[in-house]
């Protein structure tokens, strides 16, 4: 036989013994595929360039003898080091794409490929704003249908769709407040928030110049309507209710709120950032809601993109619709499409409170929300929130036997279940156990929202995910759970797989730094 | 020299005309690591009841009251560098400010340290 | 006890892997067997769940909504779902309205600018893991974000001339705001002088919010003169003054010194706020910072971001770091981890709303993330040469056709100094004028009718922006329809 000896193992030997992974150091001090990344201001240089421009033309400059002379500091990369750069950066993320995503009144559901492909047509990208509107019909066509979207899905006649995020639209929403009553020469100074409310609510009342008052919660965690009617008079302007609510509860007195605040001269205030748990089944104008404001990066699927952007269309009742910000997109009756701007305001929008931010708005999320709610539509839009409130509802039931769920009595949750930290041992808590989920492969649920939970945890899985997914979930949460309440110590140093261990934010507070700078060295060799 | 207390946590120590005002050490152990205390400025005129300082943790602003009306003569400067000092030290090093007494009367609406420790004991 | 136990032995049972279902029965997940592809749970996930939840429909899980407000079925006039190619057609017919600044020549800006995007931004931010990030709230697993964030920090602060900068806002208009109100904090004054160079929607926005905070804004529109403001502000600098507020260039493309500007603001205790809404500029002029403005704001948009009809775009926002604890926004900052290791946070929280609330320094929650990453991904890519290149190939392809087109009768060059925009001066009004090119497939440029519709003393005059994307012969063909309508 011809013996061919040649080549390598095909199998691990052995009688090799596996050392413990935490004891091996590398040269680098990557881990295979988890590689560390420097700044660009570390490994790039300001001669260096991922872009090729032609020359320019032979021509004086007329700058005005104001020529940037100093070096600026902004080093530049090749495009293969630039694109290495942010991928090796990218996987050190965790994202939606990644894996299930369960922030409570985030509504991280799955981004659609769709819109991005939809919102690139460059006859939506490559448009300018003050293209004269003839030859941007199609834009102002397709925020009018959105508009039209929304405005049937509350069941409101008007909406604003300028405002950049929900807490504009809040601001632009608790703004039109103001000038409705100011209209009516009623201007009054007290607006009513619930204790469990998100902090931009009580920032945006307080930016418009109001004094916010708490509205007490009753036991079953919903606003004490006792209470609240007997604080409404002639000095509160309204009430700022998120419905369903931070705890992840629909108000069934919401109906009577609006009326009680309704008789009592004031307007109701609707936060929208949960309508994933009633969009398509339920319309807050059949509630009596006044304004509120729709986050289009939640319910509607446009990208978080790590912090932004968002956007923010408010629906208006028949009282504020005539104060609404501008700029607006109207139908005339030939079919055309115009843009009511400051100056033709005065002919049908004269109380239009102004302007919120320069242009039209969100208009690339735009582009997306409307793909997303074509691809649904009303029939896919119901069935969104039904699978978004029974993923919840099954997780609240699969967890409450291990974990503290203070509401789980009082009925079913809706698209979010509310857990404590009760029962936790040996001084572990909510923020311990969030960072045992992070070794799970998960990101945390929101932590310590509402505040009137201790130690709270919020789950929102969303209808975008299957069971399985959610199996799985449950399945890790369980686990950590009962590490929290048996009191184990590793629970403290966690998470111990991620990129980094817990970071000192202490010091990031103390001494902050919020920019590079050269190491004394280089600067002093430079000078 | 005496020292008394307020139900918000303050300690002032009075000596003569003078007070100097901080939070306590049950107080700073409830903010957790302190990041940057913002003093009220030299001169100010503050009303028993007044916002009189912010203690700022990594999570939460906290306001810190006047306990007693007077004219701010003093602050302590080492906070801008070490604002760690409020929890090493509250009651000694971490100081916020001193004050001229305009109304020594106010200091019979406070607590003796007894009484102080008693309240929080009660907590 | 026993209730209890029956519960678990529930709950065990049914989060155990499902076994794999028939095949005939995967991919349908809902009763009438039509697929919804982002909708994954089947008849089957339904059925199992209930029984876990202890209901028999999922309406029992809207128990709590009034029977009033419960709708039975779909909304009316909304149409059922659709698969991609149905969506695709209806978007697609949509956008073939519209006249793509890219199919034509193309002269807009005042306030949004056409720069080429080189083709790796896009596919950086289409990353999924940046895409549907979201904020970087547990840093542990978001140092792709957070990092990204302090690089973008960092550019923008070197830029701008300043000691630090947030991570971003949501846009130009809303971060001038921002800036005023700031001023209003640290100065406790509340008159804020607006130059006339600033943008007309930046002013609307500021007077919009001054009618709800009180603040007095003094502002004029300007005047079709070479001169910017600068004069006039600093005669109006006051001890009453808490700002002046200064576009660089300004919105008819004018460049002035800023330096006299910040040296009065400063003997007033007043604070100089500029404003930069083309921040390639700041590759060929002086920056803000260098002459002595106290905060810089601006518009982000040139670099990574489209035009996209005007948003989302991305704010800017810098300061001296003296003012650092006023400053709106988030603030992404340097630490270290457990382990010692190089780490970087979300910092400076406490002057947000969800810790002040009613005191925090503004409302904002969102910044403009992936726009901010599409912007430093770009200035990356440039880095100070190729910004420096790109700055120049604007301001001289400008310059040449600043020349060209006040070379045709009836129309004057109003600007000594310029970046890539300018200001002509037609004698006829020049809002008819744009509507007529646009007509002919030539965006024309920004009439001054159009920003200042009350003016009739600006009605002649057109902002014509030249960026890098603009060819030689979009110039012609400019210049011929100008000639002929001037005709």
């Amino acid at each position: 036989m011809t013996m061919l000896a040649e080549g390598r193992p095909t199998k691990q030997e052995a009688d090799l013994i596996m050392p413990e992974q935490d004891a091996i150091t590398t040269h680098t001090g990557n881990r295979a595929l988890m590689v560390d990344e420097p700044l660009i201001f570390e490994t790039g240089s300001p001669d260096r360039s991922g872009v090729d421009l032609p020359d320019a033309p032979q021509v004086a400059s007329r700058l005005g003898g104001l020529d940037r002379k100093a070096p600026i500091g902004v080093p530049g990369l090749s495009e293969g080091e630039t694109v290495r750069h942010y991928t090796r950066l990218s996987r050190q993320n965790y994202a939606i794409d990644v894996g299930l995503f369960p922030l409570g009144s985030c509504t991280m559901k799955h981004n659609p490929r769709l819109n991005e492909k939809m919102a690139r047509l460059k006859g939506f990208a490559d448009i300018h704003p003050l293209q004269p509107v003839d030859s941007v019909q199609g834009a102002l066509e397709l925020i009018h249908q959105l508009a039209d979207w929304l405005k049937l899905l509350t069941g409101m006649p008007a909406v604003a769709m300028s405002p950049k995020a929900g807490a504009h639209g809040e601001l632009c929403g608790i703004l039109a407040i103001r000038s409705a009553l100011e209209a009516r020469g009623d201007a009054r100074e007290v607006i009513l928030v619930p204790e469990s409310a998100h902090g931009t609510n009580p920032a945006t009342a307080a930016f418009a110049g109001y004094k916010v008052e708490d509205i007490p919660a009753n036991s079953a965690g919903r606003v004490d309507l006792a209470a609240l009617k007997a604080r409404l008079g002639p000095d509160v302007a309204g009430v700022m209710i998120t419905n369903p609510n931070t705890c992840g509860l629909f108000e069934p007195d919401m109906k009577a709120i609006s009326d009680a605040v309704h008789a009592a001269g004031g307007l109701v205030y609707c936060d929208g950032a949960n309508f994933n748990a009633i969009v398509g089944k339920v319309r807050p104008g059949d509630l009596g809601v006044d304004a509120m404001h729709i986050n289009l990066h939640k319910t509607f699927s446009t990208p978080h993109g790590g912090g932004g952007p968002g956007s923010g269309p408010v629906v208006f009742s028949e009282a504020l619709a005539p104060f609404a910000p501008l700029p607006i997109v109207e139908k005339l009756d030939n079919g055309h499409f115009r843009l009511v701007e400051e100056e033709t305001a005065e002919d049908h929008h004269g109380s239009s409170f102004g302007r919120m931010v320069a242009f039209h708005g969100q208009m690339g999320m735009f582009t997306r929300a409307l793909t997303y709610m074509l691809s649904h539509g009303a029939d896919g839009l119901k069935q969104v929130s039904e699978d978004a409130v029974l993923n919840a509802n099954y997780i609240l039931r699969s967890l409450e036997d291990i974990l503290d769920a203070p509401f789980g009595n009082s009925g079913p949750c809706m698209h979010e279940a509310l857990f404590s930290d009760k029962g936790f041992s040996n001084g572990l808590s909510t923020l311990d156990l969030a960072k045992g989920m992070i070794d799970e492969g998960y990101h945390p649920m929101t932590m310590y929202f509402p505040l009137v939970v201790h130690g709270a945890m919020l789950v929102e899985p969303t209808e975008t995910e299957s069971k399985a997914a959610i199996d799985q979930f449950v399945g890790a949460f369980r686990s950590v759970a009962g590490r929290a309440k048996a009191g184990d110590e590793l629970l403290k140093t966690a998470p111990h797989f991620a990129p980094r261990r817990r970071l000192d934010e202490t010091q990031a507070a103390r001494k902050p730094i919020l920019v590079w700078t050269e190491p004394e060295e280089f600067a002093q060799a430079a000078e | 020299m005496s020292r008394y207390f307020t139900d918000e946590h303050e300690w002032v120590e009075v000596e003569g005309d003078t007070a100097t005002v901080g939070i306590t050490d049950y107080a700073q152990e409830q903010l957790g690591d302190i990041v940057f205390v913002e003093v009220p400025e030299v001169g100010t005129e503050l009303e028993q009841g007044d916002d009189a300082a912010v203690v700022e943790s990594v999570k939460a602003a906290s306001d810190v009251y006047a306990a007693v009306s007077g004219e701010v003569i003093e602050v302590n400067e080492a906070l801008e560098d070490e604002p760690g000092l409020v929890n090493s030290s509250a009651e000694e090093d971490g100081w916020f400010f001193r004050l001229t007494l305009s109304d020594k009367e106010e200091l019979d609406d406070l607590m003796d340290e007894k009484a102080y420790k008693a309240f929080v004991d009660g907590l | 006890m026993v209730a209890l136990r029956q519960h678990r032995s529930r709950s065990d049972r049914r989060h155990q892997t499902t076994p794999t279902p028939p095949l005939k029965r995967r991919g349908l997940n809902n009763e009438e067997g039509k697929n919804m592809r982002y909708l994954p749970l089947t008849p089957d996930d339904r059925q199992s769940m209930l029984a876990t939840i202890g209901a028999k429909t999922v309406d029992d899980l809207f128990v709590d909504v009034p029977e009033e407000a419960r709708l039975t079925g779909p909304i009316h006039g909304l149409p059922m779902h659709a698969g991609e190619m149905a969506v695709e057609s209806h978007m697609k017919a949509l956008a073939k309205k519209n006249h793509a600044a890219g199919d034509m020549p193309f002269f807009l800006g005042a306030g949004a600018y056409r720069h080429h995007v080189p083709a790796s931004v896009d596919h950086i931010i289409q990353r999924g893991e940046f895409l549907t990030a979201y904020t970087p709230y547990q840093p542990e697993i978001a140092q792709g974000t957070l990092q990204t964030l302090f690089e973008f920090q960092t550019q923008v602060a070197r830029l701008f001339g300043v000691d630090v900068a947030n991570a971003s806002m949501y846009d130009g208009s809303t971060a001038c705001w921002e800036a005023i109100t700031m001023a209003r904090r640290i100065t406790r004054r509340s008159k804020a002088i607006l130059s006339s160079g600033l943008h007309p929607h930046y002013v609307s926005v500021a007077k919009t919010m001054a009618r709800f905070t009180k603040d007095a804004l003094v502002y004029d529109a300007p005047l079709l003169e070479a001169a910017t403001d600068g004069q006039s502000l600093l005669d109006q600098i006051d001890d009453e003054t808490s700002c002046v507020v200064v576009q660089y260039p300004d919105i008819l493309g004018r460049i002035a010194d800023l330096s006299a500007l910040a040296d009065k603001a400063k003997a007033h205790k007043a604070l100089l706020i500029a404003v930069v809404t083309e921040p390639v500029a700041l590759g060929a002029i002086m920056s803000p910072g260098e002459m002595g403005a106290d905060i810089v704001v601006g518009e982000g948009q040139s670099l990574g971001v489209g035009l996209q009809f005007g948003g989302p775009f991305v704010g800017l926002f810098g300061c001296k770091e003296k003012y650092v604890r006023q400053m709106p926004g988030r603030l992404c900052g340097e630490t270290v981890d457990a382990e010692g290791k190089r780490g970087f946070v979300l910092t400076l929280s406490t002057r947000e709303q969800h810790i002040r609330r009613e005191k925090a320094t503004s409302n904002i929650c969102t910044n403009s993330g992936l726009c901010a990453l599409a912007f430093t991904a770009h200035m990356t890519l440039l880095g100070e040469k190729g910004l420096r290149q790109l700055a120049m190939l604007n301001h001289k392809k400008a310059v040449q056709a600043a020349d060209r087109l006040a070379a045709i009768p009836g129309v004057k060059l109003l600007n000594d100094s310029f970046f890539n925009e300018f200001t002509l001066v037609l004698d006829k009004d020049a809002r008819p004028i744009v509507r007529a090119l646009a007509d002919q497939r030539i965006l024309a440029g920004v009439s001054l009718g159009r920003l200042y519709p009350e003016s009739d003393t600006l009605a002649q005059g057109l902002i014509v922006a030249v960026t890098e994307t603009v060819r030689d012969e979009d110039v012609e063909a400019l210049a011929k329809a100008l000639e002929g309508a001037l005709a």
